[in-house]
C-alpha cells in the first residue's frame, strides 16, 4: 500500500481556499485546514460588538469551511509574531496598510514550519495568479515559496497548471492533469467550479481578508503610530481601532466614542485602562481618551463627549469624568457646538 | 478524569476558540472543560470547532450576557 499522502491547507473563510482543498481531497490526499489570526482578520468582530449585527446568524468562516468540507482546522494565534509583518514590510504596503506579499510569506513559512513539525508532505493555498495585485502575481508567486522556505513543497491548486512543477506533482501524489489554470481577477471560473462541486454557500469574494485593506482602517492606524511617534501596536490597541468614533482635536490624545450600546459595551471592558468620560444627566456615549491628555484636554473632551449625547442642544450637560488611577468627579459642561469641530478631528 | 475552566470573557471570537483549542491539546479524553465568554459568536464557533476535532458539546448556559459552553474531550487527537 502506497502511504497516505497528507496536505496542510490554509484555509480563510472565503471561496478560492475552499475550493482549492477540494480539488486536493478529491486526489485522496488528507488535507487539514489551519488560519492564522493575526488580530486583522475580519472575522466576526465587528459584527460581535454591534447589537444591530447581534440578530444576524453569525459563524467563523473558517470553521464553516471545515466542516463543509469535513476536515480539521487548527487556529493558530500570531498576534505578536505578525507585529514585525506589518510594521516592518519588506516588500512594502499594498493600496492601503496591507502587506499583502509579506503576509502570505509569513503564513506559508508558519504553514511550513507545521507540516515539519506533524510530519506533513506539502501546503496549498487558494492563491490564483492575477487575483490580487500585491501577492498573487506571476513574479510574486516564486517569491513566497522561496521567502516562506516551503519552495515546490508549495501547491497552489487553482492555478497549478500554469505554475512549475511542484513536488507533490513530480512524486506523483497528486495528478496535475486535475489542478486548474485559473488567472486574472475574473470569479467566474471559480463560482462555475463551485457549483459543478455542488458548493453553493460560501463567504462573498471581497476586497481582503482583513482590516488592513481597509482604508479608514489604515488611516486610524497611521494616526496612532504618528501619534505615539513609533509603530508599534498592542492587540487591544488594533481591536479599539475597529470601535467607535475616532476623533484626534490635539495631538496628544484622541477620543474613542460608542455609537450605539453594543460599543458602549465593548467599551466598558477597556474602560479601567483609560480616563474616561459618560454623561449623567442624558444618555450618552461612554467616551475613551486614548493618550496623554491633561486637564484642558480633558474638558475639551468633556465637551465633545457632551455634544454626542442626547443632551447636544442642552445649554449644560452633567457629565461623569474619571481620570486615569483617580477618583470620578462630575462636571457641569456646555455641549461643543458642531461647529467647532473641524473635519479633520475625525479619524 | 479532570474539570478545567477557562476565562474567556471580553475575548472576540476567535480567541475563546484558540484558547479551548490550546487547553484541549493538553488534555486527555473524557476530560471536559468549562468555558466562560461574552462573545456571543462563541455560541457558534466552540461548537462548530467541537464537531470538526472529534469533541462535544454538553451543556450550553447563558446568563446576563455572560455565556458557558462546557466541551468533553474526544478521542482524537484534537
Ligand atoms: S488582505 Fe490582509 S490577511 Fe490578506 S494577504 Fe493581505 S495583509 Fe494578509
Amino acid at each position: 500500500m502506497s502511504t497516505q499522502r497528507k496536505a496542510l491547507s490554509l484555509i480563510s473563510g472565503g471561496l478560492d481556499s475552499m475550493l482549492a482543498t477540494r480539488v486536493i481531497l478529491d486526489q485522496g490526499i488528507h488535507v487539514e485546514g489551519v488560519n492564522f489570526f493575526t488580530g486583522f482578520c475580519v472575522e466576526g468582530h465587528t459584527h460581535a460588538i454591534r447589537k444591530k449585527d447581534r440578530a444576524k446568524p453569525k459563524r467563523n468562516n473558517a470553521l464553516w469551511v471545515a466542516e463543509t468540507l469535513g476536515i480539521k482546522l487548527h487556529i493558530v494565534d500570531v498576534i505578536d509574531e505578525y507585529k514585525d509583518v506589518v510594521i516592518n514590510p519588506k516588500h512594502g504596503y499594498g493600496s492601503n496598510m496591507n502587506p499583502c506579499l509579506d503576509c502570505k510569506c509569513f503564513m506559508v513559512r508558519k504553514a511550513h514550519e507545521w507540516i515539519q513539525a506533524h510530519n506533513f508532505d506539502f501546503i496549498i493555498t487558494g492563491e490564483v495568479i492575477g487575483q490580487r495585485p500585491m501577492s498573487q502575481r506571476r513574479d510574486t508567486m516564486p517569491v513566497i515559496q522561496r521567502e516562506s522556505g516551503a519552495e515546490d513543497r508549495l501547491l497552489r491548486p487553482l492555478c497549478g497548471k500554469n505554475l512549475p512543477e511542484t513536488l507533490p506533482e513530480r512524486e506523483g501524489w497528486i495528478d496535475r492533469e486535475r489542478l486548474y489554470g485559473f488567472s486574472g481577477r475574473g470569479r467566474k471560473p471559480q463560482i462555475a467550479l463551485a457549483r459543478e462541486m455542488g458548493i453553493e454557500d460560501y463567504a462573498q469574494p471581497s476586497g481582503g481578508c482583513c482590516f488592513l485593506t481597509d482604508e479608514a482602517y489604515s488611516h486610524k492606524l497611521t494616526d496612532l503610530w504618528q501619534a505615539r511617534g513609533e509603530r508599534r501596536y498592542e492587540l487591544d490597541d488594533i481591536m479599539l481601532l475597529k470601535v467607535g468614533r475616532h476623533l484626534r482635536p490635539r495631538p496628544n490624545f484622541k477620543l474613542i466614542i460608542g455609537r450605539e450600546e453594543g460599543e458602549n459595551n465593548f467599551l466598558e471592558g477597556y474602560r479601567k485602562q483609560f480616563t474616561h468620560i459618560r454623561t449623567l444627566s442624558h444618555p450618552g456615549p461612554l467616551v475613551l481618551l486614548d493618550g496623554e491628555p491633561g486637564a484642558d484636554d480633558i474638558a475639551l473632551a468633556a465637551r465633545i463627549a457632551a455634544r454626542f449625547s442626547k443632551g447636544r442642544d442642552a445649554e449644560q450637560v452633567e457629565v461623569e469624568i474619571t481620570p486615569l488611577g483617580a477618583e470620578a468627579r462630575r462636571e457641569h459642561v456646555a455641549p461643543m457646538p458642531s461647529g467647532e469641530m473641524p473635519q479633520e478631528w475625525y479619524l | 478524569m479532570s474539570h478545567y475552566e477557562l476565562d474567556a470573557r471580553r475575548m472576540l471570537c476567535p480567541m475563546p476558540v484558540i484558547k479551548t483549542q490550546n487547553l484541549v491539546a493538553t488534555l486527555k479524553p473524557g476530560d471536559t472543560v468549562e468555558v466562560f465568554c461574552t462573545d456571543h459568536g462563541a455560541l457558534n464557533d466552540v461548537p462548530a470547532w467541537s464537531r470538526i476535532n472529534g469533541h462535544e458539546v454538553i451543556a450550553t448556559r447563558e446568563s446576563d450576557g455572560e455565556i458557558s459552553i462546557t466541551v468533553r474531550v474526544g478521542d482524537s487527537d484534537g
